[in-house]
Order: C-alpha cells, then structure tokens, then sequence
C-alpha cells in the first residue's frame, strides 16, 4: 500500500514537470503586460489584458480556424467512413491496396501537399480561401479517419446488415440505418482528431494563404512570434485560447483519446 | 405447385443478378469519394512535384504560365548548395536525437505507469496534453520560456548557480539545436508512452508467473519478457517516429525560423524556404523528392523488418 501511494507520488511528480510549459502558458497569460518574463512562478496579480488583446486582436481568427476545423470534420467523415467500411466488409483484393496506399499517403510530407496545392489553387482561385483550407486539412484528417473507423467497424459481425438486406434495404440504407449509428463512438472519435489536426494546422495556414483575408488563429501566433515579442501576455493567452480546445477534449472524450491515438497507429 | 415454386425461384434468381451489378456499383460509389480525395490529396501531389522539381518553375511561372523543362539542375542545384550538407547533418541529429529520447523516456514511463497505482489511469491520459496541443502553441511557449535574458528556464538555472551567464538557448547556433530538439523530445514523448504503454497491456501475466518461476525478475524478466514481445509495437512506433518527424516543420519554424545563421535548418525547413520564401518551386520540389525518398528507405527496411519477423 505504502508503495502503491509513493507510486502515485512519483507520477504525480513526473506529471507536473511534463505540464510545467502548459502551467507556464497559463500563468504568462494573466501577467500584466509589458514586464510578463519577469514574471513569478504564481500569478499574485492576475490581469486579463492580454486576453482582452487577444481577444481584440484574433478574435476573428478563432472564429476562422473554428469554421475551417469544423469544416474539415464534416468533409473528412462523410468521404471517410463509406471507405472505412467498405475495407472492413468488402471481399476485394483491392483491400489490401487501399490500406498500403493509404500508409503510403502517411509518408508524404505537407510540404509537398502545399507545394502542389498552392500552384494549383493559385489557378483555380482557391488561395485565401476557407474551403482551400478544409480541403488541405482534410488530407491529415482523411486517412486517420479511414484508418479509426475501419479497425472499429472490422469488429462488425456481417450478419447485422444482411439481416436488414434480407429485408429488402439496400446497401446503402442498410449502411446509413445500421452501421452509422452503431459506429457513434469511432466517428466521434475520428472526428474529434481531424477537428485537432484542422485546428492544429500551421502549415497550410501558412503556405495557402498570401494576404491577410483569412488567416487562422496558428498564423496568428505565428506573426506574433515573428517580430521581436514585445507583449508575451498577449501571445501567451492567445496560446492558451488555442489550447482550449484540446485541453476540453482530453476531459470530456479521455477514452476516445487514448483509443485513436493508438487506433490511428497500430492496425 | 411445384412448378410455380421453381418460377419463384428462377425469378428471385433474375432479380438477385441484377441486383448483384446494382450492388457492384453501389460498392465502387463506397469508396469512389475516398479515392477521388487521396489521388487529389497525394497523388496529384506526389507527380506534381517530380514534375516541378525538372522544371524551371518560379515566380515567373506564375505571371507567364511558362516553366521550361531543365531535367535534373535543381537537383544538382540543390545538392550542391553549401546548405544542403548542413540541412542533412541537421535534418539527421534532430531526428535520430529526438527519436532515441521520445522512445527511450517513452518507454521508461510506459513501464512505470504499468504498475498500474491509484489515478495511473488519469495521469497517463493527462500526460497526453503535451501531444494534443497546436505546435505553434507549444513553440510560441517554449520560446518564452527559453528567452535568453528573462525566460523562466534561465532565472532558474541562475538562482541555483548551475550556470554563470545566461545561456542563448535559441540565440546561438552551437545550442539551438539542443534546443529544438528537446522541445520536439517534449512533444513526442506522450504519444511513445501510449503505444509502448498499449503494447504492455497486452503481454500476458502468465508470462511474467511463468518467468518468475524460473527467477527471471526485474531486468532479467526485462530482457526475456518484455522486450522480446514489444518488439513488434516498438519498431512500430520508431518507424512512424522517424517518418513524423523527418518531416518536421512547425516547431522549428515558430521556434528559431532556422536560424540563428542557418543552425536549425533541416530539408523540411530548406524545402519551405525555396518554395515559399524565395518563390523557387522547382528547387523545393526537388529537396522534399529527397525527403520522400530518405522517407521511402525507412519504411522498405521497416517492412522487411516486419516481413521477416512473421516469417520467423
């Protein structure tokens, strides 16, 4: 029992040293502006200036990155999860080719997405665009999707949609009346990763975009950082705003978490 | 009677042929959408920039339409930069630094948190933050926290004496990629933990009895329990770590930029530069062809790693 509780202890420990950043951020946010690196290990003067210039000054960039996340979970999962379904129950030997190509797809690196999007959206008139940006992001989010939904829905005894066959739905209706609400958790899951990798992108944020019309919150923080910082306060709650949403989703869906990250991994 | 059966049953025949090629094409429209977006997502990509990288392609392209094929100059452009050696030294500490850190301190708290004590379940799942945050999120606060004359890392180190001047984390081209690196060692630690951690769970206890039994303890059980079947999860996670983090871009952009004078640029970083900074989409495509290909090396040898560890 001592042993167990001095385990505990210790993780504790480990845990406060791997989270002091997250605490850093927080408490350099409620400094005052101006002298915020001098600042103590506890916030004795808390003041939410630096959230009211944030505020002020990305609020619309939070709402950007808001409709571009939100908009990449709903193209990611309705391309994503017939897919996924149809690579755990089909008989095909293209199967196989689907999933080596979608590994494939992992190796690629965004620079060469962007390198390729740009001079293509440059063309079609794409660059400075919401939609431009929810195509990109869903290349990250496409293939987890595929990948999460398709180890659940290999666990999917087959004779639950041929019963529905045998009475009379098709293919499809047996899908959308059967499967989809049986999968909830995988597609709750799925999405919640392609609304973070959405949120989370910088690169494509930062390469498909040449002026200032839409701009999401990451290159907000990025332009922040560019010139020499002059009010961390600001940087730092503009940092914890666009934390917020992981930080809720690792309270609110602890066990989706854990189960995509491994799901998005190992097969 | 029995002759209408027999009509029922030819009838029933017809219609589930037609069906049959009804639900074929049913079956494409399933994964059609699926396709349509990898071949626009990565395909396309992929052919573009081999195409890129033979041509003339610049800023120039972009008014005139014109991009004159030069077969394999950017590559021998590139190549021959006295940054390209740099970014591939760089390109290699920083991955192979990060990798054996993230996995080995990764692998330590996967065995300390399978000791399964009261909340480990909760601590284990909040150890994931660091992982779940933006990357510009988490440089824009490592830079505060490493600012040379009042970041938080440098008053601590003063006030106990561990180092007599302030130390230019990010400043100096001799530290900056420690650095760098240490921060991206912070940001994949939590995903080695659950793998490795995942991998664990699955070992059966028997095993460890069993082993007991013939005094295999502590590091011997170790050796001949653990590590001999969490080999296959481990090379797993190695192999998705060296293809992450080959392609690394965001941390070091919001961190240093590359800099200072060129100490943290790696080919992912070199590739954004001629691409999007001096506008030489050719020279860019042709150093992220390279990354792809080191890439490709990688997962050849990883899957004929797995290949021969089934055929065993």
């Amino acid at each position: 029992m001592m042993r167990r509780t001095a385990y505990t202890v210790i993780g504790v420990l480990i845990l406060c040293v791997m989270l002091f950043p997250v605490y850093w951020m927080l408490n350099a946010s409620l400094q005052p502006s101006g002298n915020t690196l001098t600042a103590g290990f506890l916030p004795l003067h808390p003041t939410f200036s630096g959230y009211k210039r944030a505020l002020d000054e990305q609020g619309g960039n939070l709402v950007t990155s808001l409709i571009i996340a939100a908009g990449t979970v709903v193209l990611s999962l309705a391309i994503a999860t017939p897919c996924a379904y149809a690579l755990s129950q089909f008989r095909s030997r293209w199967v196989s080719v689907g999933l080596l190509a979608i590994l494939i797809s992992q190796m690629i690196p965004g620079i060469v997405i962007a390198n390729a999007l740009y001079t293509a959206y440059e063309r079609i008139g794409l660059l400075n665009s919401i939609p431009g940006l929810i195509v990109a992001n869903c290349s990250n989010g496409i293939p987890f999707a595929i990948l999460i939904l398709r180890s659940f829905m290999l666990s999917l005894p087959p004779s639950l949609v041929e019963a529905a066959r045998v009475d009379g739905a098709g293919l499809f209706r047996a899908f959308v009346a059967i499967v989809l609400p049986i999968s909830k958790n995988s597609l709750i899951t799925a999405g919640l990763f392609s609304f973070l990798f959405s949120w989370s992108d910088f690169l494509f944020a930062l390469t498909l975009t040449t002026k200032g019309g839409v701009r999401p919150v990451t290159l907000g923080i990025y332009q922040y950082l560019g010139t020499q910082v002059q009010n961390w306060n600001a940087v730092m709650a503009t940092a914890v705003l666009s934390a917020v949403p992981a930080i809720v989703l690792l309270i609110a869906a602890q066990k989706y978490i854990a189960a995509g990250a491994i799901g998005g991994a190992v097969k | 009677m029995v002759t209408l059966t027999r009509t029922t049953v030819a009838g029933r025949a017809k219609t589930r042929g037609r069906r049959h090629r009804g639900e074929t094409l049913t079956k494409v429209l399933f994964v059609l959408p699926a396709v349509v977006a990898m071949v626009a997502l990565f395909g396309y990509p992929v052919v573009k920039n081999l195409l890129m990288s033979l041509q003339d392609y610049g800023l120039k392209t972009f008014f005139t339409g014109v991009a004159p094929w030069v077969g394999l100059k950017n590559y021998s452009t590139v190549v021959t930069d006295k940054l390209f050696s740099d970014a591939m030294v760089n390109t290699a500490l920083f991955t192979i630094g990060s990798i054996a850190f993230q996995f080995v301190i990764g692998l330590g708290l996967a065995l300390f948190f399978h000791k399964k004590f009261p909340l480990s379940g909760l601590l284990r799942s909040l150890l994931l933050l660091p992982w779940l945050l933006p990357l510009i999120v988490s440089s824009a606060t490592w830079r505060s926290i490493l600012e040379q004359d009042s970041g938080i890392l440098n008053r601590t180190l003063l006030k106990l004496h561990l180092i007599g001047d302030p130390v230019p984390w990010l400043n100096s081209p001799s530290v900056a990629l420690i650095a760098v690196i240490g921060v991206n060692i912070w940001i994949g630690i939590p995903f080695n933990v659950t793998l490795l951690y995942s991998g664990l769970a699955e070992i059966p206890d028997e095993l460890y009895e069993a082993g007991q039994l013939d005094g295999a303890t502590g590091w011997r059980a170790f050796f001949h329990i653990t590590w001999p079947n969490l080999r296959s999860v481990a090379s797993v996670v190695l192999m998705l770590g060296v293809v992450y983090t080959i392609k690394v871009l965001d941390i070091i952009l919001g961190l240093t930029g590359g800099g200072p004078a060129n100490a943290t640029q790696t080919l992912a970083t070199q590739s954004y530069e001629k691409s999007f900074v001096d506008f030489k989409f050719g020279q860019g495509a042709a150093l992220s062809n390279i990354l792809i290909a080191i890439s490709f090396v990688f997962a050849i040898f990883y899957l004929r790693g797995t290949r021969r560890a089934v055929d065993e």
